[in-house]
């Protein structure tokens, strides 16, 4: 940390966020070593596993090849957020219903993603549910019933609107 | 899809009321997973703690010079830069052999290389960071001479006399040899009708974890005690090691395990570099982390299933298999890995092929050999895919060229239902099986004749579909007799502390551990049931060798049969204890009471007559009310180990429906059954998760995975954009069913489920594309993993 550091502002998870950062440092690294949120996890560090997924300004990237410095002014949101918010709510219950997650470290990347389709509304086919998801590596389940719990949280919601 | 509760079971002798045995009860510990606030070994911090990368090897055989390390110790934030013969000081080195597996040799290995480095990838110097970053910065700083030496790459020529030894005081690169011949093989071979003969190659692979493995050590000098934060299957295990080669008592160390991300048999052996980072804190007086990138992960999580199998059946017209015949040979890296050793998975392909048919005649050979690649060593169904492959893979190309149905060739040769217990030609001893029920299931799940209809309707337009199967049996339950015998302090018992608590809830501490595959729902289960309370009463405490009752962790399938069955007799042994205490405060006999749903009730009317809340309060804070003579024990701790079968043999069998785009060689997978027989089922959500999950490692094994390595022992596709892995948008939907066998050697009569799906999705995977194939008169494949080119080149295109 020394003059490859700079000053970040940013917005997490609602709360407002002054830090110095070393430049190198990616988005990942800084929630979980600097902020101490480590429901995001890392688990290639070179974007192909997805573990990392998490919310910048709505959208969804890989906090493994983010860096922190741009996201300075940014609005970040992670599954803590996600989780404290009951945005998502529906589908964690559907996942622990469904036994979609087994070891659970691809889980809050994998809701996220799945989250990301799901709000654009309608029912999502399982096979365009399996394209959504196809960037987020889970090792336990096969998926089978990821799509299970994605599928029926898309049903649930779609029959709760008018 | 819907999903709804389930209802409970028809009853069986296990159901008592409020039965929770049969029933897919969510996990308790699910949501602090799904909220992102578990807690792994990656998120684990301590106050002084450093981080430790390692200087690997980027040679695949070297003699190490000088280590310079004088720039990198001047490194912003570096604490140590440590050697190979340095950390000798505080850990000494281990020998991966077991007495039981006779003539297997192998070398000492040590936490970091001394002297020579024997694969790309191993560790010859670590350097203690403050940060990682500033570790790996160091890295970058330290200046090793390397003298490289030549690289035993190939396993068919590692015995060659031209070919160097690895290691000399050995004498030669052989580490395991095993020889089986059983009945008359080669008069067996001259009376079939038709022989198949052909080689299956099978690609080295890896588990590739979603949560590399991680560790943090914190040696505490003041209580001379080691505390490792473990992503372990076997915490017992690992204190026994971390121990033993720090020279302090057991007792010195406790291993804590929370969450894994994730396990696969890739956790539950010793790697130098996790060794190392306890040896370091020792050294140190820091608590040290290491947490594996995915780079590293690749070069020295284990590797598995690099074999070479030259293989033969013979079979009459009729379908009879006369004979089956082997030539296994597998390069195991340089060292077999300790403690469990990297002769069990050849030893297992010996054991398992033709595993599920009546022929009496089959030969054998291993051979197991060193090579300067990654090691290798048990993962997920340990061998099974192999033999699985080999078996099913000869028995589908026999009945193509004897003209029989794959099914038909099968229920002609499959031990029958009523002929138990029996054993197999390689000596596998089997309580009850069910292969033939497990077949007509699946025949009728599939809706087997609709989709030959619908292949061969759809074969006339051009479109080329397969449908593969694979019967398979599988090691559950072990024994000792996987282990313990050959001289390893790895439990195959396992104990449950059950306790009632001041307010009447139930704690359980149980040995077996949990990373994802159910095992703490699992243990609940058994307890609340054999207890008799309701689920959420109970908690489960796992993975904590300070708190946990003595036992093996999870791996072999053993969590649900061998530590469920301990927790199911512990609540029962509770439920006795608490019955004598109600007994005398109600003046009733205890055998007329019982516990349902948390209350004491007269076991003939159901009557309620005393909460374990009161009873509770009452043996803990007025025992001076309890009649004279009576001493409250609400705490119950039972062990069980199988005693009667070495192993619960469990059966299945599965199926691929698959579509082969003969233009690109590209395998789309259709569909994916698979039916088979735990015994008991637990929890049915449970069973069918293992199998899919299972089956999807099993599909990465036959279409993409494959760890490449050069002539060098360069391994060239060490990163997850270069080596594939199953993703969701290439996978089926997988449809489970499921037989009843349960075995008589424990109460609950469960076996293991969490491999048969790794076990048999490779061979009917592999048997369907060449089913799809066939009418194409392309060679059938047998080279794992079925890639779009090796199609294409069988096709004849490229």
């Amino acid at each position: 940390m020394s003059e490859h550091a700079l000053d970040i502002s940013l917005t997490v998870n609602g709360e407002r966020v002054h830090e110095r950062v070393e430049a190198r440092k990616t988005l990942v690294d800084f929630l979980r070593e600097d902020l101490a949120l480590t429901g995001s996890h890392v688990g290639c560090e070179h974007g192909v596993c997805g573990a990392c997924t998490v919310r910048v300004n709505g959208e969804i990237v890989r906090g493994c090849l983010m860096l922190a410095v741009q996201c300075d002014g940014a609005t970040v949101e992670t599954i803590e957020g996600l989780s404290d918010s009951g945005e998502i709510a529906d589908l964690q219950a559907a996942f622990e219903q469904r036994n979609a997650l087994q070891c659970g470290y691809c889980t809050p990347g994998m809701i996220a993603a799945a989250q990301d389709l799901l709000k654009r509304g309608g029912v999502p086919s399982r096979d365009e549910i399996r394209e959504h998801l196809s960037g987020n590596y889970c090792r336990c389940t096969g998926y089978h019933a990821i799509v299970d719990a994605v599928e029926a949280v898309a049903q649930a919601r779609a029959g709760a609107k008018p | 899809m819907k999903i709804t509760d389930d209802s409970p079971p028809v009853l069986t002798a296990l159901d008592r009321p409020n039965s929770y045995i049969g029933r897919s009860v969510p996990r308790p510990n699910l949501a602090r997973l799904t909220q992102g606030r578990g807690l792994y070994v990656s998120d684990v911090t301590l106050p002084r703690m450093a981080h430790v990368a390692f200087v690997r090897s980027p040679h695949a055989h070297a003699r190490i010079g000088g280590i310079a390390a004088d720039a990198a110790k001047k490194s912003p934030g570096v604490i140590a830069v440590v050697t190979g013969a340095e950390l000798a000081e505080v850990m000494t080195p281990w020998i991966g052999v077991l007495t039981h597996l006779k003539g297997l040799k192998s070398a000492a290995q040590s936490p970091i290389a001394v002297e020579v480095a024997c694969w790309q990838g191993e560790a010859v110097a670590a350097v203690v960071a403050r940060t990682r970053a500033e570790a790996e910065d160091a890295c970058e700083l330290v200046e090793v001479s390397y003298e490289p030496l030549p690289a035993v790459t190939d396993p068919e020529t590692a015995l060659a006399a031209k070919t160097p030894v690895i290691h000399a005081s050995l004498g030669d690169n052989l580490c395991f040899e095993r020889k089986l011949d059983v009945g008359a093989v080669d008069k067996a071979f001259a009376e079939a009708d038709a022989v198949v003969e052909t080689t299956f190659l099978f690609g080295r692979h890896t588990g590739v974890t979603t949560e590399p493995r991680a560790v943090v050590a914190d040696w505490n000098a003041g209580e001379q005690r080691m505390t490792v934060y473990h992503g372990t299957q076997a915490p017992h295990m690992m204190q026994n090691l971390f121990a033993k080669h720090l020279g302090v008592a057991e007792q010195q160390v406790r291993v804590l395990t929370k969450d894994v991300g994730g396990s696969f048999g890739i956790k539950v052996h010793t790697y130098a570099d996790e060794m190392a980072t306890v040896a370091l804190s020792k050294l140190l007086k820091h608590p040290v982390k290491f947490v594996a990138d995915r780079i590293e992960s690749f070069v020295t999580d284990i590797h598995a299933r690099d074999h070479r199998v030259k293989a033969k059946i013979g079979v009459k017209s009729d379908g009879t298999i006369t004979a089956f015949e082997i030539d296994d040979l597998t390069g195991i890296g340089p060292y077999s890995v300790y403690p469990r050793t990297s002769g069990i998975e050849a030893n297992q392909v010996v054991n398992l092929v033709g595993g599920p048919y009546t022929c009496p005649n089959y030969r054998a050979q291993a051979r197991v050999v060193f090579t300067n690649k990654n090691v290798m060593c048990q993962y997920r169904a340990v061998g099974h895919p192999l033999a699985v492959a080999v078996t099913e893979g000869l028995v589908e190309q026999a009945a193509a060229k004897i003209g029989m149905d794959p099914l038909e060739i099968r229920r002609r040769n499959l031990f029958p239902d009523d002929g138990y217990p029996c054993a197999s030609a390689a000596g596998l001893k089997f309580e009850k099986l069910s292969h033939h029920e497990s077949l007509a299931h699946l025949d009728a799940l599939m809706n087997y004749a609709g989709l030959r209809a619908e292949q061969s309707r759809l074969r006339s337009q051009g479109i080329y579909r397969g449908i593969g199967f694979a019967s398979f049996i599988e090691v559950t339950n072990p024994s000792a007799a996987f282990y313990g015998v050959g001289g390893a302090r790895i439990s195959s018992q396992d104990g449950a502390t059950v306790k009632l608590d001041a307010q009447g809830n139930i704690s359980v501490a149980t040995g077996v551990t949990e990373q994802g595959q159910g095992a703490e729902s699992v243990i609940a289960q058994c307890v609340a049931t054999a207890f008799g309370v309701s689920i959420d009463k109970v908690r489960v405490v796992t993975g904590d060798t300070d708190n946990t009752p003595y036992g093996g962790g999870t791996w072999a399938s053993r969590a649900a049969g061998i530590g469920g069955e301990a927790a199911w007799q512990a609540g029962k042994a509770l439920r006795g204890n608490v019955l004598a205490v109600a007994g005398a405060m109600l003046q009733a006999k205890p055998e007329a009471l019982d516990i349902r749903n948390g209350i004491v009730v007269d076991s003939g009317s159901g009557t309620e007559r005393l909460s374990l809340e009161e009873l509770a309060r009452v043996a803990y804070f007025r025992p001076d009310t309890l009649p004279a003579g009576i001493q409250a024990e609400l705490v119950a701790t039972r062990h069980y180990v199988p005693r009667a079968w070495p192993f619960a043999f469990t059966n299945g069998i599965q199926a691929s429906y698959l579509e082969v785009d003969t233009d690109t060689g590209f395998v789309k997978l259709l569909k994916h059954w698979c039916v088979e027989d735990c015994g008991t089922i637990i929890n049915p959500q449970l069973v069918d998760e293992q199998i899919r999950g299972g089956v999807v490692q099993g599909i990465g094994a036959a279409l993409f995975e494959e760890c490449l390595y050069d002539e060098r022992g360069q391994m060239l596709n060490g990163n997850m954009a270069d080596y594939l892995v199953p993703m969701a948008a290439e996978m089926p939907d997988i449809e489970c069913g499921h037989v009843v066998s349960p075995t008589a050697d424990s109460e609950l009569g469960a076996k293991g489920a969490g491999e048969a799906g790794t076990a048999g999705a490779p061979a009917c995977v592999m048997n369907a594309i060449n089913d799809a194939l066939r009418p194409l008169h392309a060679q059938p494949l047998t080279d794992m993993p079925f890639t779009p080119d090796k199609i294409l080149r069988a096709l004849g295109k490229v």
